[in-house]
């Protein structure tokens, strides 16, 4: 015992100085990645028509030399790799810029709205999380029973809804047939805040999103305890004498739960971005709402913090589900 | 002295037996019920689509004011919209338009995919590096964002915009699939034989190792058609895809957040076929998968 408990420790120094240079590594191209993103980001808004100065343009009191004058003072009269080479410049220092629109600070602008939007993805993160453990593993455990093929038939139905029409859906049924939940914002407009009539508003949008994830995650999680459960160590738990619970909550759920980490992990940049189309619906205000709006009126300062910040996650949270899933699984080598 | 080819016989990979592996396939797609109905559902929707106007007697872009918001009847089976036009033709014409815009979007992402795949897989090298970040830096876009400007800035898209913006913006998971197939295949014997009589790189791309990726890049297609009619429901029902009075399934639910009071039957129909549509092909791409991969369906006994 002493002696495998020697070997291990060692291995795992090994272990663990391979998964510091494997991290490191994926940091440093994480750069050029981030950097090809933000280019291609910066060329995609700049090269589509339209711009923050064509609102005035239908204008008649606003002359020629005036838009001249207000690109100037954008800044967007200077050529493109210009222009790209100082918005990076004051990112990378925390000057994010000034909206065209309202002249805040887009920082602030994005500030404001990240409360609601993890408020929002947050709840359909615990949600969705405890529920497939639950759903997932129950399923797999009673594979081809009632059960099993009423949430496999939900599961496969809730994958193919779009998640906006659930939404309405949502909304005529319980909000406006039973009026059980109210039809949108945050909160009751007037009303002293109350804890009660927040967290109401977030049952119907929080659900609409849910669903439609507990669809995929739930398949998922079936389809990895599956597999787990045939194993031949699951055999060798319940010979040993383990109750069934112990061995389905310990040897299987454990196993089948490493590759699930990963498709959590993926998720986690929904927390931050959150979920357009079901804040334009609920009328939540979210940073999918401020993109939206922003995309409308070619607010381009915000556009670009929202699209920088986005795919910084998405790259973060890829090289995380990698990292985790290694972790968790000895087997894995970081080379 | 011009050289001259050796002619070396080489035994025919015999036909029949090729064939009849696809007929196994088939027989095993009939064999999964829940594809065999998506299938016939899918089929029927088409075939309704596409005679639309002999199936209806309607006009699906012509307002009718003395008929605005009628309840579901016999005369008009899911009711009539805000500008009184019949809301079974107007889905019937708007299918035209969504499964179109499905299989269209599907056949640039699965050409792009494919060729990217090709060439990564096949080459490797430094082609296959740059190839393969390039596939991760699309990955990393936020597609719905990009989506939207797109939309916002072409101030509504036409079919054929949609149809190359959709297909460009999901191309990369068949090209890691395509590339991930053909790295594990082009060591493979049957690629050194046919590199030793003499084939070229596209005769052995094309002849030897594309039709054993098949399977998957089939299976792919048909989500991806799924996924597809999804996205250009939610374009269109933010008011970016495609504009009215042309019908697509999803604009007619554009309006829907503001009738749902006086006019359900507006916000439930058209999602509805979205939702028909989209759970047919699932189910036919859950019954391909199993078809045309045997391990896939042994293993779950």
């Amino acid at each position: 015992m002493d002696l495998r408990g020697h070997l291990e420790c060692g291995g795992l120094v090994r272990a663990q100085v391979a998964l510091g240079r494997y991290v490191l590594r994926r940091l440093i191209q994480a750069v050029p990645l981030l950097l090809g993103i933000s280019i291609a980001s910066f060329a995609i808004l700049r090269a589509v028509p339209g711009g923050p100065t064509s609102v005035y343009e239908s204008n008649p009191n606003i002359t020629d030399e005036d838009i001249k004058r207000l690109e100037h003072a954008f800044g967007l009269d200077q050529p493109l790799p210009l222009q790209y080479l100082n918005w990076l410049g004051q990112f990378v220092t925390g000057d994010w810029g000034y909206s065209y629109i309202s002249h805040r600070p887009v920082l602030a602008l994005i500030g404001e709205r990240l409360p609601n939007t993890i408020t929002l993805m947050g709840s359909v993160f615990l949600t969705v999380l405890v529920l497939s453990l639950i759903i997932g593993t129950l399923t797999a455990v009673k594979q081809y029973s009632l059960f099993d093929h009423v949430v496999t038939g939900a599961t496969f139905a809730f994958l193919s809804t779009p998640t906006f029409w659930l939404g309405l859906l949502l909304i005529i049924v319980f909000g406006l047939q039973l009026r059980l939940f109210p039809l949108g914002g945050m909160a009751t407009l007037g009303a002293p805040s109350d804890i009660g009539d927040r967290l109401r508003h977030l049952v119907l949008p929080v659900a609409t999103i849910a669903l439609v994830q507990l669809g995929s995650h739930v398949r998922y999680l079936r389809a990895s305890m599956l597999e787990t459960i045939n194993q031949d160590y699951m055999r060798t738990a319940r010979a040993k004498g383990l109750g069934e619970h112990i061995v389905i909550a310990r040897h299987a759920l454990k196993n089948a739960a490493i590759p699930y980490v990963t498709v959590i992990a993926l998720d986690l940049p929904e927390l931050f971005v959150g979920a357009l189309v079901t804040e334009q619906i609920f009328g939540w205000p979210g940073m999918g709402r401020l993109f939206w709006d922003s995309a409308t009126r070619s607010d381009y300062p915000i556009l670009m913090g929202i699209l920088a910040v986005s795919s910084t996650l998405i790259v973060l949270a890829n090289l995380l589900a990698d990292v985790v899933y290694g972790y968790l699984d000895p087997r894995i080598r970081f080379g | 002295m011009a050289e001259r080819a050796v002619v070396i016989p080489i035994p025919r990979a015999p036909r029949a037996l090729e064939r009849s592996q696809w007929l196994l396939a088939f027989e095993r797609f009939r064999g999964h019920r829940p594809a065999t109905i998506g299938m016939l559902v899918l089929v029927a929707l088409a075939i309704l689509s596409a005679a639309a106007p002999l199936v209806s007697p309607y006009d699906p872009e012509k307002t009718n004011l003395f008929l605005i918001y009628e309840t579901p009847s016999l005369t008009h089976p899911f009711g009539t919209d805000s500008l009184g036009r019949d809301l079974a033709t107007r889905i019937l014409f708007g299918g035209r338009v969504s499964l179109s815009i499905g299989l269209l979007a599907v056949t640039v992402a699965i050409t792009v995919g494919t060729l990217v795949g090709m060439v990564a897989g096949y080459y490797g090298r430094w082609i296959d590096g740059v190839l393969m970040r390039f596939v991760d830096m699309m990955f990393s876009f936020p597609r719905l964002f990009l989506l939207i400007l797109f939309g916002v800035f072409f101030k509504g898209m036409t079919l054929g915009v949609i149809v190359v913006v959709l297909g460009l913006l999901s191309w990369m998971t068949t090209a890691r699939l395509v590339r991930a197939n053909f790295l594990s295949l082009k060591h493979r014997d049957f690629v050194e034989a046919a590199r030793c009589v003499g084939a070229r790189d596209l005769r052995i791309i094309v002849r030897h190792i594309l039709p054993n990726s098949l399977a998957p890049i089939i299976v792919a297609a048909t989500l991806g058609v799924a996924a597809a009619i999804i996205s250009e429901s939610t374009l269109s029902f933010l008011g970016l895809g495609i504009q009215p009075p042309t019908p697509s399934w999803g604009n007619m639910l554009k309006d829907a957040p503001s009738e749902m009071n006086q006019a359900p039957w507006i916000a439930i129909f058209p999602g509805l076929f979205i939702f028909l549509a989209v759970v047919s092909i699932n189910f036919i791409g859950d019954g391909l998968r199993d078809a045309l991969d045997p391990r896939h369906v042994t293993k779950r006994g």
